[in-house]
C-alpha cells in the first residue's frame, strides 16, 4: 500500500469524518414497516435500519449502530441516498455504488466496514437472507 | 546478557523484513523470522528434503535426525523431564484439542467442573466448550479485577467445588498480564484438577520451566516464537500421555496394523500421524537456538523495557485509555482505546505510516465483552522491537487524534 504524504489523507477525506461525527438520519423510527440490523462480529460494527415505505418509495428512514469511521459514515451517506427513493431503485444499489460514494480506496481489511450498511438495505428491503457483501 | 548490553539493532540485522522500514507492533499475533530460521529451512528444502522415520538412504538419515533434535532443544528449552514428553503439533490450538479429544473425552464426565477464566484465548475456551457440551460438564470462568489481574479469591471458591480440569494461560494475549502460574497450578493438583496452560504467550518471552510450574500440559505454538508457522509443541507429563489413546490414526503412529486391529506407537509418535511439518519443526529447532542464544531472561528484560518505556509514552498521551496491569507484572503487549477513534480506523492511520497495529477482540470475546468493549487497539513488542517504533506508534496515535478532531 502506499504512503500518501499528508495527513489529510484519502483514507478519511473530511466528509467521512464529518458523518462519522454528524451522522444524517441517526435514531430510531416509532412504526417502521420494515427494520433490519446486521453486524460484523470481527470488529463490533453494529448497524441497524428502520424503514417507512408508502406506495414502494422509502419515506422515511433512520440508522443506528456503533462502529469505525467508515461503518457509520457509510450507513450515514446510504440513509442520504435512500430517503424518497423507490425499493425498486434502492434494489439495484451495488457495492461499486457503495464503495464510489465513499469515494477513498478501501483496503481488503475494511471492506466489510464499508459494505454493512448495504447488507442491511439487501437482508432487509430484499429479503433476502442470505444477501452476501461481497 | 543485561538490557544494559542487549544490542537491539544487531538483534534486528538477522530480520531482512525491517529492511522495508515497517514498525512492527504485532508480535504478539505472530513473530518475525530471523535468517537463521529461513536459513535452516531453505538448507533442508534445497539439501536434504526427504521423509522422516523411514531413512534407508542418508538425506533421510539427516532429514530424521535433524527433525528429531528439535526434541531435545524443546525439551531443554521448557526444562521437561523426556523428549517423549514433547509432542509435535502445528501449533496451541491444536495442542488443546488434542488434549479436549484424547484427555477429555475419557476422562471428562457428566456434572464435572472444567475451570477456565476470562482472559483466556478462544483456543482455550472453544475446545472445552465442545467438550463440555458433548459430555454434560459444566464451565466456570474466573473473573478479573479493574486492573485486568485473575480474582484469585474468586478462583480459591472454585477449587473449593472440585474441577476436573483448570486450564488458563500464564500470560493473556489481549492485556499481557502475567499470571501467577505456580500458586494457581499447586493450589488446582491440590484441589486434585489436571492442569492445562496454555503458554502461546510466555513460552516466547520469559524462561519457562514446566517441572517448576507442575502443570500436567503445556500447549505453546513456534511462530510467535521466531518459528515457522505449522509447528508448535504439546508438553505432556508422561503418564497422562501414557493413559490417553491417540488423536488421529494414520501412518507413523503405529507399531503394527492389521486387519484385526492396530498397535500404537511409542511416545510421542503416538500422536503424530501423517507426514509431519518437517521443515517447520526444523525451523522452530532453529529459533529455540536463536532464543537460546540471546538468553531468556536477557529477552525478558529487553521487553520489560520497551514495555516501561511505551506505558509512559502511551500515558502521556490525551485520551488514551490503557487497559490491564503495571509493566512490571505484564508481558510486552498494551491494549488500549483513543477516545473518539475506534481501533480499526486507528489501525488503518497507523499502517499508513507503516506501522503494523493490531485491532479487534484479539480472539477474547469474553474479556471484551468484559471490558465493555468490542474491540482494542494493541501493540505487542519482543526480541527485536525497538523505542523508535514506539515512538512511531505515538506520533501515528497524535495524526488520528488530527484527522478526528
Amino acid at each position: 500500500m502506499s504512503t500518501p504524504a499528508s495527513a489529510e489523507d484519502q483514507f478519511y477525506r473530511e466528509y467521512i469524518i464529518d458523518h462519522y461525527k454528524n451522522p444524517r438520519n441517526y435514531g430510531r423510527l416509532d412504526h417502521p414497516d420494515i427494520t433490519h440490523e446486521e453486524n460484523n462480529p470481527l470488529c463490533g460494527d453494529v448497524v441497524g435500519m428502520d424503514f417507512q415505505v408508502r406506495d414502494g418509495v422509502i419515506e422515511d428512514i433512520r440508522f443506528h449502530g456503533r462502529g469505525c469511521a467508515i461503518s457509520q459514515a457509510s450507513a450515514s451517506l446510504m440513509t442520504e441516498r435512500l430517503k424518497g427513493m423507490s425499493l425498486d431503485d434502492a434494489k439495484k444499489i451495488d457495492k461499486e455504488d457503495v464503495l464510489g460514494e465513499l469515494g477513498i480506496e478501501i483496503s481488503p481489511a475494511r471492506i466489510k466496514c464499508a459494505l454493512l450498511s448495504l447488507k442491511v438495505l439487501k437482508v432487509g428491503a430484499y429479503g433476502l437472507a442470505d444477501a452476501d457483501e461481497e | 546478557m543485561s538490557t544494559l548490553t542487549y544490542d537491539v539493532a544487531a538483534v534486528r540485522k538477522d530480520f531482512p523484513i525491517f529492511e522495508t522500514g515497517i514498525a512492527y507492533l504485532d508480535s504478539a499475533n505472530t513473530s518475525q523470522r530471523p535468517r537463521q530460521v529461513t536459513g535452516a529451512m531453505l538448507d533442508y528444502f534445497e539439501r536434504y528434503n526427504s521423509n522422516i522415520h523411514r531413512a534407508a538412504y542418508k538425506i533421510a538419515e539427516e532429514a530424521t535426525e535433524r527433525y528429531e533434535g528439535t526434541r531435545e532443544k524443546v525439551r531443554a528449552f521448557i526444562n521437561a523431564a523426556s523428549t517423549k514428553e514433547i509432542v509435535y503439533v502445528r501449533g496451541t490450538t491444536e495442542a488443546i484439542n488434542l488434549v479436549a479429544y484424547a484427555w477429555g473425552r475419557k476422562n471428562v464426565k457428566a456434572g464435572d467442573l472444567i475451570v477456565l477464566t476470562l482472559l483466556d484465548h478462544h483456543s482455550n475456551i472453544v475446545p472445552w466448550q465442545i467438550l463440555a457440551a458433548e459430555k454434560g460438564a459444566r464451565i466456570e470462568y474466573v473473573d478479573i479485577d479493574e486492573k485486568g489481574e485473575l480474582r484469585q479469591d474468586q478462583f480459591a471458591e472454585l477449587l473449593e467445588r472440585g474441577p476436573k480440569l483448570v486450564a488458563f494461560n500464564l500470560v493473556s494475549n489481549a492485556l499481557g498480564t502475567i499470571n501467577p502460574g505456580r500458586e494457581m497450578i499447586a493450589a488446582a493438583r491440590k484441589a486434585g484438577a489436571t492442569v492445562l496452560l496454555d503458554g502461546a504467550q510466555s513460552t516466547p518471552h520469559q524462561p519457562v520451566d514446566v517441572r517448576a510450574l507442575g502443570c500436567d500440559f503445556y500447549a505453546f505454538s513456534g511462530h510467535k516464537m521466531l518459528g515457522p508457522t505449522g509447528a508448535g509443541i504439546l508438553y505432556g507429563r508422561r503418564e497422562l500421555l501414557e493413559a490417553m489413546d491417540p488423536f488421529m490414526g494414520g501412518g507413523d503412529m503405529i507399531r503394527t496394523v492389521s486387519v484385526e486391529g492396530t498397535t500404537y506407537h511409542d511416545l510421542p509418535w503416538k500422536f503424530e500421524a501423517g507426514t509431519q511439518a518437517i521443515a517447520e519443526v526444523i525451523g522452530l529447532g532453529a529459533a529455540v537456538d536463536y532464543l537460546n542464544g540471546l538468553g531468556m531472561d536477557a529477552v525478558r528484560a529487553h521487553e520489560l523495557d520497551i514495555t516501561e518505556y511505551a506505558y509512559e509514552a502511551l500515558s502521556d498521551v490525551d485520551g488514551l485509555t490503557l487497559y490491564g496491569p503495571p509493566p512490571s507484572r505484564r508481558a510486552g503487549v498494551i491494549s488500549f482505546a483513543v477516545d473518539g477513534i475506534h481501533p480499526h480506523d486507528l489501525a488503518t492511520i497507523a499502517d499508513r505510516d507503516q506501522v503494523c497495529l493490531r485491532a479487534g477482540h484479539h480472539c477474547a470475546m469474553p474479556l471484551m465483552t468484559r471490558l465493555g468493549v468490542a474491540a482494542t487497539a494493541r501493540a505487542s513488542f519482543y526480541v527485536y522491537t525497538q523505542k523508535d517504533e514506539v515512538d512511531r506508534l505515538v506520533s501515528s496515535i497524535k495524526d488520528a487524534q488530527r484527522i478526528f478532531a
